[in-house]
């Protein structure tokens, strides 16, 4: 018990003992104003629930998600055994939907992390340089931030092949530019400031304060941006996958899915509706969590 | 240490914006600073005398005139300046890292000149200022404004300058801070033989620290004096007069002869 | 004569994680039609108390007092219909920020017109004449063409005199000034302070004096509260302020520098935790 006490005392102490020590403590605080809220904490759960299903998906299935059963197609859920039902080929849904979490994951993962550093680089470099520089970098962002992103990412998979390496290159070129918008926003803020005035006076070189100076600045708000936008991330990339130009079949994705489900959506509703009710939760998740980081690590964009 | 610490401004402009719309903010400004000399530079917002410390600083690129800092070009953008001059700023707040600890904002100048033992440094440094062990791994919050300003000084002074170019440093802080403040510079200047170019539009401030003046306004130096002078209440022109009168409290009398001087 | 503005014991507080945060600890005074200045350092609560008299505290303060009355007028237990009457005719609030105080969308010469107006019926023609006449009063050059401006079109000092002028030019009886000149130059901060002078002089207004400055304060107001930690800590004429007994202004007193000495070290307030209670 005085341990638990004697750590906690030590993380909000005022007198940290080592840079890690005082990072810890930032990141206790942060947290302890992050749990207050309720719903926020909800979505966190449910995306660290998705997180661990992914990490553990080959344990927890019940049935072989790709192993076609056609004497047992469409079951009901709670029949023979297969808990939420089979879909037209006899495969056991939630199996599928399980091995489709990694698929989200991955996708997810992968987006946030092309399309985010890409903004950021643009972004900060655009805002912080200025000139002939800015004008460029934010013609070019204006120019992808034009096209409706779903189109363009529709435009990517039909040139580079369906796929899902392909919707994922896709979509990540889609998403960068409201990072670079948000992260020269944010650039413009500090560039002007009195402690990269100090930087420039002790001699730092243009990169050094970009990296160290300014970015670090942006990131916050970039990471509630890019939590707030996994959902949009999730619904495009199932929008793909529905429309036939992401994950291919047989591969469990989400939006495939419902794609194939859709056929059935009368007499055998629950083939479509539950993986859509997982596109959901999850989307849902994203979206609670990102409004309570928003309220911890953006404070002026808080309500 | 590096250089003697001198500073020398000649006919130095500058102008912000262009054609019709330009300001011209500094005119024709010309002084020097001798080596371990405090010099201040005196005057109203907009009389330009920030203006002058930022040129000296390198934080503005677009002048015209010649400044040397203990002889080197400041236009030269010498790798050499940082090390021989060092600036602090008015407000606390806004010029440390908010996201940065105390120790990595001190560690930080070592970090860009190559400069090891960063742990023992950053550890003198905060004890020079005054501040002990237990401030090092802060972040800004964390701390008061007096303290902030003892951390932006132990800043300036990381690289061992010979010359502290000091913008308004007390005039955001409690006037009890002040007076801690100012003790501090002065203990500095006296331990290192620093040469300091202050900023203010203080008088009574600048009376305390500076060994000379210059009272600017509009731009331009108006009279540059001995603070002694200034002391006696000797200015030779009228605006020095009325800024001194002025800076002596309220006057019903007084208050009525003021005068524009634009 | 009663007093215009009767305080007595007032609180105010805030709360917190660790339990509620008493901002004003018991403050009480009254205010003649004179100038009263309340001195402290950041955080003595000298700005919380002239908020106080308007009732413009942030949500969650939480204000109490034994007494708070104006010109005969209970403004604790007022409702906000006679409080929204009373800001701006009767009582004026000027702040050491003008940004948060100009409506950015009006011009600025509108502005004050508009408060010439509310204070009784008078005609748009002769609001502008008025509002015209307070932006000389506030030492603006060229009032006409000032009056159109923008408040993001102004400077910072003139903000300051603009914001002045719209409080001044309803003539308020009671004018609470928060650091009202301390963004302005020296020169410009005499003749602003002339101006209130004058009005407290000629029409009798009652200022209450707010600032950091005490060597402004006692060479401007009649009588000065220092107040620290949220208490008034000592009370004095103004002119006598040298002669304070309580070691916090005292220390306060000498830890300013002055032209006219030679000290190469100022004396540095130590702080007594016994000043809190006494």
């Amino acid at each position: 018990m005085s341990g638990v006490v004697g750590w906690r005392a030590r993380l909000l102490s005022d007198t940290p003992a080592s840079g890690r020590e005082a990072a810890l403590g930032r990141l206790y605080r942060g947290w302890l104003q992050f749990k207050a809220n309720r719903l926020a904490l909800v979505g966190l759960v449910i995306v660290l629930g998705l997180v661990v299903v992914a990490l553990l998906a080959p344990w927890l299935v019940t049935h072989d998600p790709y192993r076609q059963n056609l004497a047992q197609r469409l079951l009901p859920p709670g029949a023979m055994g297969h808990l939420l039902g089979t879909d037209e080929f006899g495969r056991d849904i939630l199996s599928r939907v399980i091995i489709g979490a990694r698929v989200t994951l991955y996708i997810v993962a992968l987006v946030a992390l092309i399309a985010a550093p890409i903004g950021l680089i643009v972004g900060t470099a655009a805002g912080y340089l200025g000139g002939a520089v800015d004008a460029v970098l934010m013609r070019l962002t204006d120019v992808f931030l034009a096209f409706p992103s779903l189109i363009l990412a529709l435009a990517f998979v039909a040139a580079l092949g369906p796929g899902i390496e392909n919707a994922v290159i896709a979509i990540a070129l889609t998403s960068w530019p409201p990072y670079a918008r948000i992260a020269r926003a944010e650039t413009l803020t500090v560039r002007k400031s009195d402690f990269i005035a100090a930087a420039q006076i002790q001699g730092a070189g243009t990169a050094r304060i970009l990296f160290r100076h300014v970015m670090p600045l942006c990131i916050s708000s970039l990471t509630v941006r890019v939590t707030l936008d996994m959902a949009g991330i999730i619904l495009t990339a199932a929008g793909l996958g529905f429309l036939g130009l992401g994950a291919q079949p047989p591969m469990a994705e989400w939006g495939a899915m419902v794609s194939a489900g859709r056929r059935y959506i009368l007499d055998q509703w629950w083939v479509a509706t539950i993986p859509g009710l997982a596109i959901f939760v999850v989307s849902l998740a994203f979206n609670l969590l990102g409004d309570g980081l928003r309220d911890v690590l953006d404070p002026r964009q808080a309500r | 240490m590096s250089g003697d610490g001198s500073v020398t401004v000649r006919d130095l402009s500058v102008r912000f914006g262009r054609g019709s719309q330009a300001v011209h903010a500094v005119r024709g400004v010309s002084f020097s600073v001798a080596p371990g000399e405090s010099f201040g530079l005196v005057g109203e917002s907009g009389s330009g005398k920030s203006t002058v410390l930022r040129v000296l600083a390198g934080l503005n690129q677009d002048w015209q005139g010649t400044a040397t800092i203990s002889g080197l070009d400041v236009a030269s953008g010498d790798r050499r300046l940082p090390r021989i001059a060092q600036m602090v700023f008015q407000d606390p707040y806004a010029s440390l890292h908010p996201r940065h600890t105390v120790d990595r904002t001190l560690a930080e100048p070592l970090a860009i000149h190559g400069i090891g033992d960063a742990s023992r440094r950053v550890e003198q440094a905060l004890m020079a200022v005054g501040l002990g062990p237990g401030f090092r791994f802060r972040y800004p919050n964390q701390l008061s404004g007096g303290q902030r300003q003892r951390v932006a000084i132990a800043r300036a002074l990381m690289l061992e300058p010979s010359v502290l170019l000091l913008d308004e440093p007390t005039s955001a802080l409690d006037v009890s801070v002040q007076a801690e403040i100012l003790n501090l510079l002065h203990r500095l200047r006296r331990e290192r033989g620093l040469t300091m170019l202050l900023v203010s539009h203080n008088l009574a401030v600048i009376a305390h620290m500076c060994d000379r003046l210059a009272v600017m306004n509009r731009g331009a130096i108006v009279e540059e004096m001995a603070v002694a002078a200034l002391r006696r209440g000797e200015p030779r022109e009228a605006y020095t007069r009325q800024l001194l009168l002025a800076s002596l409290g309220y006057d019903r009398a007084v208050a009525a002869s003021m005068v524009s001087y634009d | 004569m009663t007093p215009l503005l009767e305080i007595e014991d007032l609180r105010v507080s805030f709360p917190t994680p660790t339990g509620p945060f008493d901002a004003v600890r018991g403050v009480s005074f009254s205010l003649g039609r004179e100038r009263l200045g309340i001195v402290g350092e950041s955080g003595s609560g000298k700005s919380l108390t002239g908020r106080s008299i308007l009732r413009l505290l942030p949500a969650n303060a939480a204000l109490s007092a034994r007494r708070l009355t104006f010109d005969g007028t209970d403004l604790l237990s007022a409702p906000t219909r006679t409080l929204r009457a009373l800001r701006g005719s009767r009582i004026g609030l000027v702040l050491q920020d003008p940004k948060y105080s100009l409506n950015p969308v009006m011009r600025v010469g509108e502005q004050i017109a508009e408060a010439a107006r509310i204070h009784g019926g008078v005609s748009a023609a002769e609001a502008r004449r008025r509002a015209l006449a307070m932006l000389e009063a506030v030492r603006i050059r060229d009032p006409e063409r000032v009056f159109g401006l923008y408040p993001h079109e102004v400077s910072g000092g003139m903000g300051q005199r603009i914001m002045i002028a719209m409080m001044l030019v309803p003539e308020p009886d009671l004018l609470i000034a928060d650091e009202p000149t301390s963004a302005l130059d020296v020169t410009v901060q005499m003749q602003v302070l002339a101006i209130l002078d004058d009005l407290v002089a000629r029409r009798g207004m009652g200022l209450i004096f707010i600032s950091h400055d005490l060597d402004l304060v006692s060479s401007f107001c009649d009588r000065v509260l220092v107040m620290y930690a949220g208490r008034v800590v000592e009370e004095r004429n103004a002119r006598d302020l040298a002669g304070a007994t309580h070691p916090y202004t005292r220390g306060l007193l000498q830890s300013l520098p002055r032209i006219d000495d030679e000290r190469a070290e100022l004396p540095t307030l130590s702080r007594d935790p016994a000043w809190r209670d006494g």
